[in-house]
């Protein structure tokens, strides 16, 4: 069978993710990307990747609307007027959802939610707001149903913010994942002991260190005065822009072709690092120029976003495996001093290579492209996340592990993270867990989330699934949200389940 | 001279020892011996009759000079020692001095708001205590005390100084109740107690809940008289038993059923207690 009647024939996928799977297969039929010798000699020994993104993007990656300028202006090409109260903005932004692409084919970003709702709670008691943010949250988890859809909340205290975590609490849901932008003296401790304790009931949300991130980019004319959002696996990305695209190096697999450290870092890290460059530019070049997207969209029409606020993402994946293979056994990344360093090395080898490179279209990024820690999919196997420390050899010492991520986290300015399963008792004494926070963030480690380990909601590579979802699509049965699809194969294939559980 | 004191363990993050996250510091001997104890293993200091040193699978322990040392590097954590020590002691200890301990919590910040010293009965060593505490409130971390409540807090007002609370154990109110569950004397407690609500140094107050064992409505009531206006703002902690660990005639008891444990919950509020926590 061809693979379009395998998708056509396939029992495990509902009618909406055959339609991705078939329009997924349809563009890679297509080649209009030129590619050099070098990608294609790195490529083909896996040590180079473009994430499955698709051979004629005709999207950007992943675009972060401004939902605010949406809430103030509505949208002409959508015939919606501005919303007066709270039931209008909630079906403004429903529908605007169905309008948002991504490389999923659906949202990763749904907006930075308290902001967005608190203007519009006044009159309002909490028994009748509740129920409806429960419902939208229903509505974004049943229709979106992709773990990389993301909200923001923070760093300030807000009404909208405590309803919104008290109702995602009460939902249980995977989708969308919360992000709460944290930084002491801004984000009050109770706030945060709320957020905290909603984290050990649902794993969401998860945690930025707003401080280290609020600088990142320049914040757009009338909007948010951060300038950026989190979405999808932890991508730290312009507000009113996004990511054109994310492609990696897969140091795991690189480092395959080596004889040496010194082979890796002197010729084959530059010459897959520079063919990567290449091949980003010939790929935000076809989307920009080419597939009229943003020559097109309402959204660039209107405002929701500007092409000037896009970046190209350069990812690199499995540090842990390239080190284990140039070093060999006795020097385990992440407790070792000589591999620690080495990793060091190579992240500052290529970073400096990365931001040597004049980008293409990168304007908020003042012409470069940004680093990125990116944190797998699907079943891959032989690759840790990013920068991340395997399963089975953290640092006994959960504080050890901190300063590991602190250290390796310097590098990505667009995105590094870190998961931490829990005792399910912290959730008595959420006081500790705002002290690692705090502890972890004064050391500038950027990102943190955690979960409790007895919690049916688990974090796969960032994104959030339900086990029992897993559990239904490995018996062969069809699900509703396709990220059950790559954690489950993801869940296994990496021993999720034994991630040292941290906080006992 | 050097103070050292005999370490038994060092949890570098502790979720049940104080508020917020704090290092958990162990230390080795006791001055009572509970029915229900959890890690009766702390009671007594190493008598160095060897009987582990023959049994230790890795070969961690070995004779020096007529004493029984301890290999850390080479231990497995197996417990063969504890399990096989009759005397209810453990060969797996560290005498450190104050600067010792100190140096290793300090490695833990700014991850750690505190420390809390635990046994054993750790105020068998309060001068050891006091200096450390007096290190750490320098660097910026609390300080609690976990005690049994068996040993005088009279005249430790500079240890006192230095500790932001102690977290004191009530174990029952009855003398001779408290003396079958402990082999102690509740009349120093009840001493302590008084004197801690005083100059308000009582992080919170514990009561293990033994059916059979002790008398939690008289502990609570007791409680309560001693402390008087101070009742509301003290944080009292109910504890369920649990056998988990537990040698001797407790060894397979039962834990007291939910009903019991809401039933206190209860009359420790209409005693005044505002802050009261199930455990």
């Amino acid at each position: 069978m061809s693979e379009f009647m395998d998708i056509i024939t396939a029992s495990n996928l509902t009618y909406g993710q055959k339609l991705i799977h078939l329009a997924q297969a349809a563009e890679n039929c297509e080649h209009p990307i030129p590619t050099t010798p070098e990608f294609d000699w790195f490529f083909e020994r896996d040590a180079i990747c473009d994430m499955h993104e698709g051979n004629a993007p005709y999207r950007p990656r992943y675009i972060c609307c401004d939902m605010e300028r949406f809430a103030r202006q509505g949208s002409e090409f959508l015939r919606l007027d501005a919303p007066d109260n709270l039931d209008d903005l909630l079906m403004n932004l429903q529908i605007l959802y169905q309008n948002v692409p991504s490389v999923t084919g659906r949202p990763v970003y749904v907006g930075q939610l308290d902001r967005l709702f608190d203007p519009f709670l006044d009159g309002l008691s909490d028994e009748e707001i509740l129920p409806r943010f429960k419902r939208f949250l229903n509505y974004i988890d049943r229709t979106v149903a992709s773990g990389y859809c993301h909200a923001n909340l923070g760093p300030e205290d807000t009404r909208a913010g405590r309803l919104l975590l008290q109702a995602d609490a009460e939902v249980q849901n995977a989708v969308p994942n919360f992000t709460l932008k944290y930084e002491e003296g801004i984000t009050p401790d109770d706030f945060a002991r709320l957020a905290l304790k909603t984290s050990m009931a649902c794993a969401n949300p998860a945690y930025a260190n707003h401080r280290m991130h609020k600088h990142t980019y320049a914040a757009p004319v009338d909007g948010p005065a951060d300038g950026y959002t989190v979405v999808s696996c932890y991508n730290v990305l312009p507000i009113r822009g996004g990511a054109y695209c994310l492609d990696r190096v897969k140091l795991s697999q690189l480092a395959d072709l080596a004889t040496s450290p010194e082979h890796l870092l002197n010729e084959l890290l530059p010459s897959a690092t520079g063919a990567l460059l290449e091949y980003m530019d010939a790929r935000i070049k076809f989307l920009v120029e080419d597939s009229n997207f943003f020559q097109t969209s309402f959204l660039a029409r209107e405002g929701l976003i500007e092409r000037e606020r896009f970046v190209g993402m350069f990812g690199m994946i499995g540090m842990h495996e390239c080190i284990e293979k140039l070093l060999g056994p006795g020097h385990v990344y992440g407790t070792d001093p000589e591999a620690n360093d080495l990793a060091d090395q190579i992240m500052t080898k290529m970073t400096a290579q990365v931001q040597a490179w004049n980008a293409p279209y990168s304007e908020i990024g003042n012409g470069r492209y940004l680093m990125h820690a990116q944190a797998g999919f699907g079943d891959q196997t032989s690759s840790t996340p990013g920068v991340r420390i395997r399963v089975g050899d953290e640092p006994e010492v959960f504080f050890d592990h901190l300063r590991h991520c602190a250290r390796m986290h310097r590098f990505f300015k667009a995105g590094v993270s870190d998961i931490f399963p829990v005792e399910p008792t912290a959730a008595q004494n959420v006081d500790a867990l705002l002290d690692v926070v705090k502890g972890a963030f004064a050391i500038d480690d950027t990102y943190l989330s955690f979960y409790p380990s007895d919690s049916d909601l688990v974090r796969i590579t960032g994104f959030l699934v339900k086990r029992s979802e897993m559990e239904k699509f490995a018996r062969g049965e069809a699900v509703l949200a396709d990220t059950s699809h790559d954690g489950e194969g993801n869940w296994r294939a990496n021993n999720l389940a034994d991630r040292k559980v941290r906080l006992g | 001279m050097e103070l050292y004191a005999p370490v038994n363990k060092m949890i570098p993050f502790s979720l049940v020892d104080g508020p917020g996250s704090r290092c958990s510091i162990f230390l080795q001997g006791c001055n009572i011996a509970c029915a229900y104890c959890h890690n009766p293993e702390t009671q007594n200091l190493c008598l160095e009759c060897g009987t582990c040193v023959d049994q230790c699978p890795a070969g961690a322990l070995y004779w020096d000079d007529g004493h029984v040392r301890w290999n850390k590097d080479a231990c497995v954590q197996c417990d063969t020692c504890i399990h096989v020590c009759p005397h209810k002691a453990s060969p797996k200890i560290e005498w450190l001095t104050p600067r010792d301990v100190f140096e290793t919590v300090h490695s833990y910040q700014p991850f750690i708001r505190g420390i809390t010293v635990s046994g054993g009965e750790c105020m068998l060593r309060a001068d050891w205590m006091r200096e450390l505490f007096a290190l750490c409130r320098e660097a910026g971390l609390g300080t609690l005390i976990d005690s049994n409540g068996c040993v005088p807090f009279e005249g430790q007002d500079e240890l006192l100084s230095v500790a932001d609370g102690v977290m004191l154990d009530v174990k029952a109110w009855d003398e001779a109740t408290f003396e079958h569950l402990t082999s102690g004397d509740v009349r120093v407690v009840k001493r302590n107690l008084a004197l801690l609500a005083e100059r308000d140094k009582i992080e919170e107050l514990r009561i293990v809940v033994v059916p059979g064992w002790n008398d939690p409505e008289a502990t609570i009531a007791g409680i309560a008289e001693v402390l008087g206006q101070k009742t509301a703002a003290t944080k009292l902690k109910l504890i369920r038993f649990r056998r988990f660990g537990v040698v001797g005639e407790l060894a397979e008891a039962d834990s007291p059923t939910d009903e019991r444990m809401a039933e206190l919950e209860k009359l420790a509020r209409n005693a005044g207690f505002e802050l009261v926590e199930l455990r």
